[in-house]
């Protein structure tokens, strides 16, 4: 498979680049820390890779998706599968009182994957197929008190998603909203971990199976699908006095 | 947030850094306003404190491969990097870890902060002996490699040093070719402790070897167990296999590990075999990880978590102290939920590596009132007759224990002052042993 990962120092799609690489895969990483990237295309090398293509970049920073996009497509020909696995937890306290704090997130979470989405849709329709895995968040199904800029940010991709998946439809071109529950990355470094929380190898053996089965949404672990299903069933009446 | 061990006692509130790169784990030991003890954490399957402290800096994110390398055997890796992982992915090569403990899940940075050592030490000697280098990184922040002709005092002072000489960051490690990953696995059943030892000392030539015994079967059966020899096989499956695993969510109430069930367990387990087979195929998964089956089996000893006791004994009297140990117990009323016994082969020159020429004995028990004094006077034996007791399961030994068992612990002391004068690296271990 080819695969271009977008975020790839991310703990999740650490995990799922090594799935893939074991299965001899072509990757091409996108990522901030250059030396983190080399440090993971020797592994992904090691662990079965047919080769990788590591490229340095601020996604945030930089505006013009287009070009790394355009390099991964020279790079693997034709990308099959693309993983965008980017974003960062804000601190939902310092947000409330400071709209610039706000406005970050939601460039972070929401308005560079939707750009990026963008750019590559092009590729794809171009290619006539591939798979578009989007990493969003329980956390966007519904505005809870302490999330709920990340989660806004994250509902505004899966929803933006829903739509896409029809608009690509025609071409042959998947597209995938993968919603993961609490997982013990980085991301949540200094958090009590109770026995909700899964371990990003974890989540990555979901997306994978995700992927290979064509689904549309998947939580991950798939129990967030009903905890989901009994929070959103909450009655708002009751739900704007719970602090979960 | 909350820390604990393995054995969930004791538990802390400490901060937890979990830096994704070395460099992160660099600027953090840099952070000049902050002058609190700092410990390095693999896993966290060391059972007692000695991965506990006000801060604790884990290496679960260091968990690349660096370096495979089918001439020389060896491979190199992360310290965060799971035993698990590392067999993954050689077994399909045809390669082995030469050293296994009981869980698969530990890290080779903890595997060799505690020199672990597994159902070959007779054989094999303990893990640091295939470490054949390893980069540390020094209270200051610089890396430096270690090994027996590279900065050999501290490699010495590293392996087995409970990660207070500083931050393993990775580490090169010999494997051994294997003709299969599948072991023949002969049960042999030990009525008592004397014939369980006979077993143990006429099989030595067995390549792993191990023994359960059943802490509440007394008097005349005290010490019955059953000893699991193993080879591996000539042919057979050489890939990884897995296992569904079996989890436990939530603490149970402890009550359910009571003198009843735990007997009840114990005769199963014996029973099971008496009237099993003798000889079977099994996968390494099930020979040398049976517990890694219940994820989070800790969680079966309740809220109060466990404590665990494991000794090491010469073999001069070996039998009349362990028996007298086994007594003891007994006498107490604690049963202990799993028992192990293993014979140990020479030791090493590592300052405070665990094993030497003798038994040892791993015991598991539920931490309750009353438990403290029992062991206080186990060690009572067990120093009396020339033994010690393993780091990486303590929680409560006392600094007189420790300095009288550990005799290289000035030597220790010596090496690690010339790299951490200021005793940035120190434990809730370190500091109750003496040792910081």
């Amino acid at each position: 498979m080819k695969i271009l990962i977008i975020g790839a120092t991310s703990a999740i799609a650490k995990s799922t680049a090594r799935i893939y690489a074991e299965r001899n895969s072509q990757l091409f990483l996108v990522g901030r820390d250059e030396n983190r990237l080399n440090e993971m295309k020797i592994d992904l090398e090691l662990r079965g890779a047919s080769s990788v293509r590591i490229l340095a970049l601020d996604i945030v920073e930089h505006e013009e998706h287009a070009i790394p996009i355009n390099l991964a497509a020279k790079f693997l020909e034709n990308i099959d599968l693309t993983l965008i696995c980017h974003g960062s937890l804000p601190n939902q306290e310092s947000c409330e009182t400071n709209f610039k704090e706000i406005e970050k997130a939601i460039k972070i979470n929401a308005l560079s994957t939707i750009s990026l989405c963008t750019e590559i849709s092009k590729q794809l329709k171009k290619q006539k197929g591939g798979t578009l895995a989007v990493i969003t968040s329980v956390a966007g199904e519904r505005g809870r008190q302490p999330n709920f800029i990340y989660g806004a940010a994250k509902s505004m991709v899966s929803t933006y998603l829903q739509g896409l998946r029809g608009k690509l439809l025609p071409f042959g071109i998947h597209v995938i909203d993968i919603k993961p529950g609490l997982v013990d990355s980085p991301m949540t470094a200094g958090l009590d971990k109770g026995p909700l929380w899964a371990t990003p190898e974890s989540i990555a053996v979901q997306i994978v199976n995700g992927v290979s089965r064509k689904q549309h949404t998947v939580y991950a672990p798939s129990y967030w699908r009903f905890i989901m299903f009994a929070v959103r069933s909450i009655p708002e009446f009751i739900f704007k006095k719970l602090k979960i | 947030m909350r820390l604990q061990g393995w054995g969930r006692f004791p538990d802390i509130a400490a901060e937890f850094i979990e830096p994704v790169s070395v460099e992160l784990i660099q600027k953090s030991l840099k952070e000049k306003n902050k002058v609190l003890p700092l410990i390095p954490r693999g896993a966290g399957r060391s059972y007692g404190d000695s991965a506990l402290a006000s801060r604790v800096i884990s290496t679960r994110f260091l968990d690349q491969f660096i370096a495979f390398d089918h001439k020389t055997q060896t491979i190199q890796c992360g310290s965060g990097t799971t035993l698990e992982t590392v067999l993954k992915f050689i077994t399909p090569k045809g390669y082995f870890i030469p050293v296994l403990p009981g869980t698969k899940y530990v890290s080779i940075g903890g595997a060799i902060a505690a020199d672990i050592h597994g159902k070959n030490h007779h054989k094999s000697g303990s893990f640091c002996s295939y470490v054949s280098e390893l980069s540390l990184m020094l209270a200051n922040g610089e890396i430096i490699k270690c090994s027996e002709t590279k900065n050999p005092d501290l490699f010495q002072a590293t392996c087995g040093g409970m990660g207070l000489t500083g931050i393993i960051v990775d580490a090169v490690l010999l494997l051994k070719r294997v003709t299969s990953v599948s072991i023949r696995k002969r049960s042999l059943i030990a009525r008592d402790l004397t014939e369980c030892m006979d077993i143990i000392d006429e099989t030595e030539d067995s390549e792993y070897s191990v023994a359960w015994l059943d802490c509440l079967a007394s008097k005349a059966r005290l010490g019955r167990s059953i000893i699991h020899l193993g080879e591996h096989c000539e042919n057979g499956r050489a890939e990884h296999e897995s296992r569904r695993r079996m989890s436990i969510p939530f603490s149970t109430p402890s009550i359910l590990l009571n003198k009843c069930s735990i007997s009840l367990f114990n005769s199963a387990l014996y029973n099971l075999r008496k009237y099993g087979s003798e000889i079977s195929t099994v996968g390494y998964d099930s020979y040398f990880f049976p517990l890694d089956f219940i994820k989070n089996w800790n969680r079966l000893y309740g809220p109060q978590g466990f404590l665990q006791y494991q000794f090491a004994i010469p073999i001069t009297n070996s039998k009349q102290s362990i028996s007298e140990v086994l007594k003891k117990i007994h006498a107490s009323g604690k049963g202990p939920l799993l028992s192990v016994l293993k014979k140990f082969g020479e030791g090493n020159n590592n300052y405070l590596s665990f094993p030497f020429r003798g038994y040892s004995l791993a015991l598991d028990f539920k931490k309750e009132v009353g438990l403290f004094p029992l062991l206080a006077e186990l060690d009572e034996i067990i120093l009396a007759n020339g033994g010690r007791l393993y780091l990486a399961k303590d929680a409560r030994m006392t600094e007189d224990v420790f300095k009288r068992s550990y005799l290289d612990w000035e030597k220790f002391l010596n090496v690690k002052s010339k790299v951490d004068p200021n005793h940035l690296f120190a434990s809730l271990q370190s500091n109750r042993i003496g040792l910081t």
